[in-house]
């Protein structure tokens, strides 16, 4: 649900990275935080245990420069990933503008990724969003470690009619490549279903 | 249906702001926030200089959210209020109607009983304002009345990330 202040002349978009415990959304999130520059960037909240799993939602709060006079804001929440969290999943997908889903590429965590792409399907349902219709991309990430998949392999599983927007990435690495690129493209889509009027 | 938008036009703004002013003072708080659902926040009055109200409103709405999966879990429809006293500052938080939640924070010059007194008194002026934003956002939705985002391009939108990552 984008949030239109025509007060404070800004639009805020929400958007939601999801996936199985430990696939790397709230080391997206840091990285974002550290490669933006401090002036376009909020505080990042992260409710996490002692062991930093994520236990609640990191939250990190960016400010884009304005579109036709309106200071964009992206608003980034990660879910946590642990399969039990699941009531905690469901709560923060209230309200999202687009979702990006962080597959794990390690060999293991196949069957983890599928029942958290399911998970997903389920959790926007209960909003009545699913994920033809709300701003969608994958990112297959871990793509550095020896037991990473091809990722046409990850692609069969999660993206076979190769509908959705999708991206390997190496969120941990120091330059963390295509992690950008997964949250430009989520914005980009959003923009254009505002630009559609699609209600 | 996933779009649906939150619109805030200047003159409900204003009403908002009003009536968080109102009972800023009535219940002798330090600050009001009126927040969404979804951790937006929507206007903040008073000490509010030393307080990140970003984060606030998502921790609000994240709280306000978990107590709410609380009340489901008991077979309540929901808590329409929490409380959290600290040391010197404590936190009221309200439910005010489908979407917002009111967040009064206060310390010993006032009490729970007077902010919650206070509030009930704010509720019906909020609600009111929120069912006129509501008509009009509706009726400009029907209108088509998006000029905002048509003429958005490829370019426009390449630029907002040039300057920030
Ligand atoms: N090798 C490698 N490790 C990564 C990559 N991305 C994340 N990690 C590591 O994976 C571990 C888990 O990352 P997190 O970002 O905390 O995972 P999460 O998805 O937030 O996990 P939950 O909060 O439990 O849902 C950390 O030790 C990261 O450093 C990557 O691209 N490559
Ligand atoms: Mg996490």
């Amino acid at each position: 649900m984008s949030f239109i202040n025509y007060s404070s002349r800004e639009i805020i978009l929400k958007i939601v990275y999801y996936g199985p415990g430990l696939c790397g959304k709230t080391t997206n999130i840091k990285f974002i935080y550290a490669g933006t520059n401090p002036d376009a960037r909020g505080k990042l909240i992260s409710l996490e245990t002692k062991q930093e799993r994520t236990l609640f939602f990191d939250f990190l709060p960016l400010s884009l420069p304005a579109i036709r006079g309106f200071k964009t804001r992206l608003h980034l929440y990660s879910v946590p990933g642990q399969l039990f969290y699941s009531a905690s999943r469901k709560l923060i997908m209230k309200g999202a503008d687009g979702v990006i889903f962080v597959a794990d590429s390690q060999r293991e965590r196949m069957e983890a990724n599928v029942i958290s792409f399911e998970d997903l399907q389920e959790n926007l349902a209960a909003y009545g969003y699913d994920i033809n219709t709300i701003p969608f991309v994958i990112q297959y990430n871990k793509r550095d470690l020896p037991n990473a998949v091809p990722v046409e392999e990850l692609r069969a599983r999660l993206n076979p009619d190769g509908q959705f927007p999708d991206f390997e990435s190496i969120a941990a690495a120091p330059n963390g490549p295509g992690v950008f690129d997964t949250l430009k493209a989520v914005v980009k889509m959003i923009l254009m279903e505002l630009k559609k009027g699609g209600n | 249906m996933y779009n649906a938008q939150m619109v805030i036009y200047e003159a409900e703004y204003q009403r908002l702001t009003e009536i968080c002013e109102k009972l800023l003072r009535d219940s002798m708080a330090r600050a009001v926030f009126l927040v969404d659902k979804v951790g937006q926040l929507i206007t903040s009055v008073g000490q509010t200089a030393n307080i990140d109200t970003t984060s606030l409103a998502s921790l609000v709405a994240g709280a306000t959210a978990a107590t709410g999966g609380l009340a489901n879990l008991l077979g309540e429809e929901e808590f329409p209020s929490h409380y959290h006293q600290g040391a010197r500052d404590s936190i009221y938080i309200a439910l005010i109607g489908e979407q917002l939640i009111l967040t009064i924070i206060f310390d010993n010059r006032s009490t729970e009983g007077l902010v919650r007194l206070r509030v009930k008194r704010a509720e019906g002026d909020l609600k009111r304002v929120f069912s006129d934003l509501s008509q009009k956002a509706s009726a400009a939705a029907e209108t088509k009345n998006n000029s905002l985002f048509s003429e958005i391009t490829d370019e426009d939108i390449e630029e907002l990330f040039s300057d920030t990552f």
